[in-house]
């Protein structure tokens, strides 16, 4: 029999903090589909012990606050598919959360999770760096929040203190603005990334505003391409626009050959889904 | 800890580490080994079961997580010595052949059926992109699946 | 504020009824009806989950074992130290001393040992085992041994090889005479990667001490009989006291051929040392890691033709990378070399193949055996050529393919059975291949015609997102072992018929899902005149059924299902002659008078097939399969993603036994081949494979999957009783070039390595940077930088797991974290 570290598995979140606070190293664990990898100890090594979220159903349900989207932290990607008010605000997030595993890792991945894991090639995370999400941080001091744009500091390294949890995130969803979303997977189903992007705008007499690009898969962490930012913002999708941002986006990162993919084939496809989605924003 | 679920209609109550993996609960705690082990990581789905009617990886999910829940394994399918008409559709179509996948594909099969899945191509593909088969290229296991399907439409 | 969340989630009740799913109404259109064969044998328990694969079977006091494997791809072995700190008392550790036999894994030549004594070799290879009475203990132990090795150079790339396993050369009429005549001479190389055999159940044995002193090996397998001899020599044993049992096998495709021997072999020895059972499972890791893959290889062609499409002349150059041990490669390189100038009619052809040692894990066997790599090559290089000739690839196979009456490389006049223009006619009209590359084609000289922005061609994009192509090949495969194989193995099937009544078949030939359990029981109940029914299978137990041989080359109903239908011709025969009376009224009466009746059938040599081994010319096998394929595929221009939509497959398989079983055989063969051709590659570093977990070594998904339309075709050969010619490997030949021959016809452009991955169509069509090539081993800077001395080498990583410098996730393995 393996080893199975300690769980605990509270029923409510104030007992998750106080077990949070002690210091004893607890590892939260949301739907398991990253930490139970880990349990057989074959693959890398399994956590000291375990603080088992499942239970806590105040992070569970999507509502509508105003004109921001709110995720409780153990929204799965199918609850995200199956919501009415995540494909009226925001089908960029269905979308991205259709292509992540199949069922079986969509009945049980966590938007909460993909957050907190912080993998690069985390499929969500674009889209919230790319609408301004904010991450709100809780514990036994209270909550905080945290800008996605400040969330991801290093390579798997967030801005979550030991003592937090993410428990909700929370998605502005602006009448007007427009988001889209592409990923460009290894195959068609159960693909981890090669270059994940979201772009969003505000549309404002011909021209477009607030122009977020957001990329996962080619650098440590999900990042934004802010020279190819500018370039779009207070610009119309034209054909010189869409080539003077594709040649600036490729020239802005510098992803890296792996596993799944070669360093140049990352630049030069993400220069191309973004012209192909400026194209079609543009209508040319 | 004591762990208490239902697994294919009957309680169960479980001595057991909460971390423990429900497939290994399954297969070496409760002797089920109808529940296979491909990979150990969520890309196979030979582990597939179905906790509340939905879908997961047994690999994935730990023992606590199950608790008050109920699992239905491939034993489950049919009374002891039967076949449901999913498994008899897999039967007759050649959807099974080294049968390794057989378990953790009906289980996705059927949850995509229970949840009112039509016999569509492409939704069936979608539905069993968690399961990997290398022996069948998948054609004969689509159309065990929409036999099923369309037998269930036409019993509803 | 509006709040939705998901449906609560309705558990069912524990007493709640199933819902009924019915079984299909009569008369269903849309998805046919099933056909009237005999279901699978063994499926209601494979459906019910009732089958015990390996990992189920339950041995109580069983011991888990464990493979300390080297990290490195070629060092010297110095010692192997214990962690003093670790009680050693409660776990066993063997090592190369501790092998009471010889330490060789018996195959084709005595170099690859059960354990490392001396040389590591490469990356992944057993040097020691563990067995612990659980698995916490078993990691506990195995984090506390260490290797001490000192590094040696390692050889990586197959050109520069200088260590060769073996080589072939073939030749007919006069090549230089051919290219003289030649108008136009086409080259080209192909290369193509490793590709996993990626059966879902992985290797596992599980070895119980015996009474007599001997051992009973419970596993996955394609091959007891392997096992059988290579236990017999490691461990000492009488044929008696070496006991080899099938349990239910969860895929194959040539990966359990050789390589249980050695996992069985390992379990054997500590189950020998502790005297209790001793379970050796495989995760995905250590499966992918450790085990066999298909050969890497390196095609050239160079092709002499004229301008009017006549082929005069054919130069063809195989290298194959081994790895690092012999196990099946002069046999995969012969099939390959056999193959390669594929199922065309040239005058002057020269073939010279040749396979060399890397220090990569050794390659063995993966359905098709050296064909598909070498049927990829020609195949492209005709595609190439048709276009250069502007000929249909269509019209100019009509020419060239083979006819009756026709003289291989190897000298083998084609008599009968010879089918690939039937089957080239029945794929491209099945696909509509003329029509629809008119389209593609005109397609494509739009596009052409449109032309981007030339200074920013390679990051932007063309109006059309997607362009379809269609792409054609055709191959064939010899049916059977290669040369004199088959006479040499003289396999052995029996047919007995018990006191009792009951007839059952004995072979060692085993059910990995191809349905070896169902038709070798309708075939004898054919031929017996009773229902297939009444027929048993023996367990494939080497203490009860006989050495049928290997259950690989397509052989099983070809040649074992042949000798199952002799047998039974024979004991009718003899049961009639004796009772006077139709064998199906009278053998249960004949069995109770006569105690029962067993028929043992030894394979006899095929009518007229001789093949010289010494010269390496005349009939290299009794008859030919034959394949055509024809994909259509979808490719994204933005990204080079190729999205295959369909692949039609024509087969001759000689005879069809059973049609839902052959063509179920042609599906997965061909969904192989689709992901050879588009996403199936192993990287290495350092001879290290990189996709080392399902995570990273990728298979098609069904949404990966294309619409595979089966057209099965039935040229019997007259040398088998039934006519059947094999059907396991056929499919996997032909699917790879076609799809990349489809590609083109969407984008223009030719990618000559495998798989034709995006990466490497978006070189092939905007220049950037293509990956390294398939199968070579690149070199990482680490281990290009002065290696440790053994002192200092502290604590290695534990066990396989490679050091990524990439932080992408998953990452390739990396062992746990001081």
């Amino acid at each position: 029999m393996p080893a199975e570290p300690p769980i605990e598995s509270p029923s409510d979140l104030g007992q998750a903090y106080s077990l949070l606070a002690s210091g004893d190293g607890w590892r939260p664990i949301a739907g398991g589909t990253d930490l139970m990898v880990q349990i057989t100890g074959e693959l890398s090594p399994p956590p000291d012990r375990v603080l088992d979220l499942w239970r806590l159903d105040e992070l569970r349900g999507i509502s509508l606050d105003g004109d921001v989207l709110v995720l409780g932290a153990l929204t799965t990607y199918t609850d995200i598919r199956l919501s009415d008010l995540c494909r009226e605000h925001l089908p960029a997030l269905v979308e991205a959360a259709a292509t992540i595993g199949a069922a079986q890792i969509q009945n049980r991945g966590t938007i909460g999770g993909n957050i907190v894991n912080a993998s690069p090639a985390g499929d969500t995370l674009p889209v919230l760096l790319a609408t301004d999400a904010e991450i709100v941080l809780g514990s036994a001091t209270g909550e905080r929040t945290v800008p996605a744009a400040d969330f991801w500091i290093g390579y798997r390294q967030t801005a979550r203190r030991p003592d937090e949890l993410v428990v909700r995130v929370r998605i502005p969803v602006p009448g007007g603005r427009q988001v889209r979303f592409r990923k460009v997977g290894t195959r068609r189903a159960q693909a981890i990334s090669k270059v994940v992007m979201a772009l969003s705008w505000r549309p404002d007499a011909g021209v477009w505003r607030d122009v977020r690009v957001a990329l996962g898969s080619i650098a440590a962490t999900p990042v934004r391409a802010p020279e190819t930012e500018r370039v779009l913002e207070g610009a119309a999708p034209r054909s010189e626009t869409a080539d003077h941002a594709a040649v600036t986006i490729a020239g802005e990162i510098s992803p890296i050959d792996d596993v799944r993919s070669t360093a140049d084939y990352r630049r030069v496809v993400t220069a191309r889904i973004l012209h192909r989605l400026l194209r079609e924003a543009g209508g040319w | 800890m004591t762990y208490r679920f239902a697994v294919n209609g009957e309680e169960v109550s479980l001595e057991v580490p909460g971390m423990r993996r429900l497939l290994d609960a399954l297969r070496e705690d409760l002797g089920l080994t109808g529940t296979k082990e491909g990979c150990g990581e969520g890309e196979c789905g030979a582990c597939s079961v179905l906790v509340d009617g939905e879908v997961v990886d047994s690999c994935l999910v730990p023992v606590s997580q199950v608790e008050g829940t109920s699992v239905m394994t491939v034993e489950g399918l049919a009374p002891a010595g039967g076949m449901d008409g999913l498994q008899q559709a897999f039967l007759e179509r050649g959807g099974a052949q080294c049968g390794i996948c057989t378990p953790g594909m009906l289980m996705a099969a059927r949850a995509y059926i229970d949840s009112g899945g039509a016999p569509v191509d492409e939704d069936i593909r979608e539905a069993i992109a968690g399961n990997l088969c290398r022996c069948t290229g998948y054609t004969k296991i689509i159309e065990a699946i929409a036999v099923a399907a369309r037998g269930s439409a036409d019993a509803r | 504020m509006t709040v939705t969340t998901r449906p609560p989630r309705v558990a069912p009740r524990p007493d709640a009824p199933v819902a009924p799913v019915r079984a299909p109404l009569d008369g269903d259109i849309g998805i046919g009806r099933a056909r009237a064969y005999p279901l699978r044998r063994e499926g209601p328990e494979k459906l019910t989950g009732t089958a015990l694969y390996t990992d189920d079977l339950v041995f109580p006091g069983a011991w888990y074992g464990h493979t300390i494997r080297s990290t490195e791809p070629h060092a010297r072995l110095l010692g192997i130290d214990l962690d003093p700190d670790f009680d050693w008392s409660t776990v066993v550790l063997l090592t190369a001393r501790d092998i009471p036999g010889e330490n060789f894994v018996s195959l084709i030549t005595d170099d690859q040992p059960i354990l490392v004594d001396d040389e590591i070799r490469h990356h992944a290879e057993p040097v020691a085992l563990l067995a612990a009475p659980d698995r916490e203990m078993l990691r506990a132990a195995k984090g506390r041994v260490r290797l001490r090795t000192e590094p040696l150079p390692p050889v990586f790339d197959p050109l520069e090889a200088t260590q060769e396993f073996a080589h072939f050369g073939l030749a007919k009429g006069d090549i230089e005479a051919g290219f003289a005549e030649a108008e136009l001479v086409i080259e080209g190389t192909y290369r193509v990667g490793h590709q996993e055999q990626l059966y879902i159940e992985n290797n596992a044995m599980i070895a119980v001490p015996r009474a007599d002193g001997g051992v009973t090996i419970h596993g996955s397998m394609q091959c007891p009989y392997y096992i059988h001899k290579a236990l017999k020599r490691a461990l000492l044993l009488t044929d008696a006291q070496a006991v080899v049992i099938q349990a239910e096998t969860g895929g194959g495709f040539g990966g359990k051929e050789e390589y249980p021997s050695i996992i069985a072999i390992h379990a054997a020895l500590l189950a020998q040392r502790l005297g209790k059972p001793v379970r050796m499972i495989y995760d995905r890791h250590e499966d992918l890691a450790a085990t066999t893959k298909r050969h890497p290889a390196i095609v050239k062609h160079r092709t002499g033709v004229t301008r009017d499409g006549r082929l005069v002349a054919q130069d063809i150059d195989v290298v194959m990378d081994g790895g690092a041990y012999c196990t099946l490669t002069p046999v995969v390189l012969s099939r390959g070399t056999l193959h390669a100038g594929g199922p065309y009619d040239c005058p002057n052809v020269r073939i010279n193949g040749r396979a060399v040692a890397t220090n990569t894990p050794p390659n063995g066997a993966f359905r098709g055996f050296g064909a598909p790599q070498t049927e990829f090559a020609v195949e492209m290089q005709v595609n190439r050529i048709a276009e250069a000739l502007g000929i249909s690839p269509l019209e100019l196979r009509r020419r060239w393919v083979y006819q009756i009456g026709d003289e291989t490389p190897s000298g083998q006049i084609l008599r009968e059975s010879v089918a690939g223009e039937e089957v080239l006619e029945r794929a491209a009209e099945a696909a509509e291949f003329e029509r629809v590359s008119a389209l593609t084609g005109s397609a494509r000289s739009e596009r052409a015609a449109r032309p981007p922005n030339p200074s920013v061609a390679q990051l932007t994009t063309a109006s059309d997102r997607t362009a379809r192509g269609i792409g054609l090949a055709l191959a064939w495969h010899g049916a059977g072992f290669t040369g004199s194989g088959e006479v040499k193995l003289a396999s052995v099937a029996s047919l007995e018929l018990m006191p009792d009544g009951r007839i059952r078949v004995l072979t060692g030939s085993t059910e990995m899902g191809q349905g070896t359990k169902t038709i070798f029981p309708q075939l004898a109940a054919e031929q017996l005149g009773i229902d297939e029914a009444d027929v048993e299978m023996a367990p494939q137990d080497t203490s009860i059924v006989p050495d049928s041989g290997p259950t690989v080359a397509s052989r099983t109903a070809m040649v074992v299902g042949g000798l199952v239908i002799a047998a039974s011709a024979r004991m009718r025969a003899m049961v009639e002659a004796s009772t006077g009376r139709s064998f199906a009224e009278s053998y249960v009466e004949y069995a109770r008078e006569h105690g029962g009746l067993r028929v043992d059938q030894q394979f006899e040599p095929y009518p007229n097939v001789n093949f010289d081994d010494e010269t390496y010319r005349g009939d290299a096998y009794p008859a030919y399969g034959w394949a055509c394929a024809v994909a259509e595929v979808e490719v994204d221009l933005d990204t080079g993603e190729t999205h295959v939509r369909s692949v039609v497959s024509a087969d001759d398989i000689g005879k069809a036994i059973h049609p839902v079983m052959a063509e179920g055989q042609v599906e997965g063969g061909t969904l192989q081949g689709v992901g050879y051709a588009t996403i199936e590659e192993i990287k290495l570093v350092d001879g290290r494979y990189l996709n080392d977990r399902l995570a990273t070594y990728l298979i098609p998904t069904a949404l990966d999957a294309p619409r595979i339309e089966t057209i099965l075709v039935e040229n019997p050969y007259s040398g088998a009783p039934h006519g059947a010619k094999g059907v396991g490997e056929l499919p996997m030949d032909v699917p790879a070039a076609a799809v990349v021959a489809a590609i083109h016809d969407a984008t223009g452009v030719w990618v000559h390595d495998l798989p034709a991955t995006p990466e490497r169509v978006l070189a092939a069509l905007h220049g950037i940077t293509p990956p390294p090539l398939p199968g070579i081993s690149t070199v990482s800077e680490r281990s290009s930088t002065p290696a440790p001395s053994a002192e200092d080498a502290g604590a290695p990583e534990e066990g396989l797991d490679p050091q990524p410098d990439a932080p992408t996730d998953p990452q390739p393995l990396r062992g746990p974290q001081p």
